[in-house]
């Protein structure tokens, strides 16, 4: 019974981490470049679902939409601000500029809402369901999971199928080439980072349903922690975010319950370094051989 | 161009020259004893810097307001960083500052005790609760309880009133205030043979899931848990205590202070929780509702427990001031041995407890109250 509560609070824990690792392997997968600021846009979306709801009392779907809309604009200001103009440079001039996008989001946050932390309302409810004694399955969980799979079908079939998802794939394989076929390469990077950021404002929702504690620092950690979960998963690989999410929730529950409480971080990324060495693309990553 | 260069430069060293001197030797001429503190007054921690601040001026304003003995207070920024908050008390001893009240938030006031030992100064920290601040230091005082003292105390509490048969703790590895009480407590738990069922351990980046932590101390039986830590991540235990059907009873330190006015927080989670705490802003006797009510009327918010500790600080002060004899003329180091004597004898009441008395090493003892919340307000456990 111990067993299934720890796989059931470890699929709780994981869902969410899942839910952040999409946004952040979409974003890879199509513009390869490491988005560290993703974990605060989170942030932001959380708070402005947090202000629509608690503060003016709006109905739970207007402030998801409204911090998806938030986002969404954010995240394309982003792009065209820090990382367009480094279009050409070096990937670590970018990477950095992530980083310093990310600090600054989170400063700014402490300036516009102080670092006094809020307690955010559930939009799903605070119940669960209670399969048989001690084992339970909160509303948020099921609401993730479910987000979550519906999230990775959507953009699997948006990547595969439209006009714009063959764009995007094109650009992620050469964008030089992809410019000469007639891709507008900067408005098809725009869309994606429009997408990685509304998917974000999600997350950022879903995150603060779970643990409703809201500060500017909310989105750093559990962004990491979903980022590793990427990585696991093979980064890029829309599947591979959803199974890594899971499973490193998995893994960290049991490594707290059955090992120790205070060295199970140790534990999952030392469960996460064995698994790139033996398969260092991670669980789906795909092995592209680079041509000369 | 040259010649312009020339003359800002000269300008420089002139002002240079005249700062420096204007610091020197010069006595409080105002006929005020000079107080002075470091603090965080912006910043992620500024909350408890601007709270000490204002506790202060509050207790300067009311006892200069008596006529009689003049006190003078001057806070400086640290930013909650010890590198500046030396530089902040510089700038004080530049002002010739008589008595100073360390600094707000622990880390820095160990950096500014070492300076006020080396120069003299006797020190009362309304709020830095390491050991480290006044370890091997003469004249530097605390008015709150030291870290080790909370877990002793709570221990003690726990074991007096019988809490609990059997106890979990939870408690935040990697910061050393909760350690520091998790330890005592651990130890005087032994001593006093309190049954300690569970022990887990959380940090910053594992702060959002509690599931495990909370199961265990579930399957272990425990009717009591108790939580060393800030208010940050006790909601959330809260929360999710609750979300698993498992209402132990909860019993928190000072850092649990705070919960009530944690924005959005379902104050009924906090139902029946317990703490130790010296200040309640809810207390009903007169000298707290006094302070409250002149607190909100000139800051528009609710001190918390920090704003009690500096208000204490100077009062504490004024009583050593005046059995001791201090006027404005005196040096820092002449006040410092005066202050030293009559705190080591020294009996006092305020707003954060009854007949306070200092040891040697500068640490106060004070008997902590017991609050437990009831319908959204604390209530004396006594």
């Amino acid at each position: 019974m111990d067993f299934l509560s720890n796989v059931i609070n470890g699929i709780s824990l994981g869902s969410i981490y899942a839910i952040i690792a999409l946004g952040y392997t979409m974003v890879y997968g199509i513009a390869k470049m490491l988005n560290f600021a993703h974990g605060d846009v989170i942030m932001v979306g959380a708070y402005v679902c947090f202000f629509m709801t608690s503060r003016y009392n709006m109905p739970a779907i207007v402030g998801i939409l409204l911090s998806m809309f938030v986002c969404t604009v954010l995240g394309i200001m982003i792009e065209r601000l820090a990382y367009k103009p480094l279009r050409q440079a070096t990937s670590l001039a970018v990477l950095i500029t992530a980083i310093g996008m990310s600090y600054f989001l989170q400063n700014a946050a402490q300036l516009l809402w102080t670092s006094n932390p809020k307690v955010f309302k559930s939009v799903v409810g605070d119940g669960g369901i209670q399969l048989t004694e001690g084992l339970y399955v909160s509303y948020v969980t099921l609401v993730t999971i479910a987000a979550c799979v519906i999230i990775m079908i959507a953009l699997t079939v948006f990547t595969g199928k439209t006009k714009m998802g063959k764009a995007m794939r094109a650009c992620s394989e050469d964008k030089g080439a992809a410019q000469l076929m007639g891709i507008n390469v900067n408005t098809t990077i725009s869309i994606t980072f429009a997408i990685g950021s509304a998917l974000a404002a999600i997350a950022g929702v879903l995150l603060c349903s779970a643990y409703p504690n809201l500060v500017p620092t909310t989105g750093s950690m559990p962004g990491i922690k979903a980022f590793t979960a990427a990585v696991f998963g093979g980064i890029g690989s829309i599947p591979g975010a959803l199974i890594g999410g899971v499973l490193l929730g998995i893994i960290e529950i049991f490594a707290k319950a059955y090992i120790s409480t205070e060295i199970s971080d140790a534990i999952v990324f030392g469960v996460l370094i064995v698994v790139l060495l033996v398969k260092p693309t991670g669980l789906l990553g795909k092995k592209i051989s680079e041509k000369v | 161009m040259k010649k312009m260069k020339k003359v800002v430069c000269f300008g420089l060293i002139s002002a240079m020259m005249l700062s420096a001197f204007a610091g020197c030797g010069k006595k409080s001429d105002s006929g005020a004893i000079r107080i002075g503190g470091t603090g965080p007054l912006t910043g992620g921690a500024a909350v408890y810097g601007m709270a000490a601040k204002r506790g202060a001026e509050i207790a300067v304003e009311e006892i200069n307001a008596l006529g009689g003995m003049q006190f003078e207070l001057r806070y400086e920024d640290d930013t909650h960083d010890a590198e500046k908050a030396v530089n902040a008390y510089n700038i004080l001893k530049d002002w010739n500052v008589q008595i100073s009240l360390g600094s707000v938030t622990s880390q820095p006031c160990v950096a500014t005790a070492a300076e006020t030992y080396a120069d003299r100064i006797f020190a009362l920290t309304p709020s830095a609760s390491a050991t480290d601040v006044t370890k091997g230091k003469d004249n530097m005082f605390q008015m709150c309880f030291s870290d080790p003292n909370q877990g002793s105390a709570s221990a003690q509490y726990i074991s007096e009133k019988k809490l609990g048969t059997k106890v979990a703790i939870i408690y935040k590895n990697d910061d050393v205030y909760s350690t520091g009480i998790f330890e005592t407590f651990m130890d005087k738990a032994d001593e006093l043979g309190i049954n300690v069922v569970s022990k887990t351990t959380f940090n910053t980046d594992s702060q959002n899931d509690f599931s495990v932590q909370l199961g265990e101390a579930q399957k272990a039986g425990a009717d009591l848990v108790f939580l060393p830590m800030y208010y940050e991540a006790a909601a959330l235990i809260l929360d999710q205590a609750k979300k698993m059907n498992y209402a132990p009873k909860f019993f928190g330190v000072d850092g649990m202070d705070g919960i009530l006015t944690l924005e959005g927080f379902d104050t009924s989670l906090a139902e029946g929780v317990m703490l130790l705490t010296p200040f309640s802003a809810d207390a009903t006797d007169e000298k707290t509702v006094n302070f409250v009510k002149k607190y909100n009327e000139k800051f528009g918010e609710t001190p918390n427990q920090f704003a009690a500790d500096a208000y204490d600080c100077v009062y504490a002060i004024y009583e050593a001031c005046q059995k001791g004899k201090v006027t404005s003329d005196m040096t820092a180091e002449e006040v410092c041995d005066i202050m030293i004597e009559q705190f080591t004898t020294l009996k006092f009441d305020g707003l954060t407890g009854a007949g306070m008395t200092w040891g040697k090493n500068g640490e106060v003892t004070k008997s902590p109250k017991g609050m437990v919340i009831e319908n959204g307000v604390y209530v004396g456990l006594d």
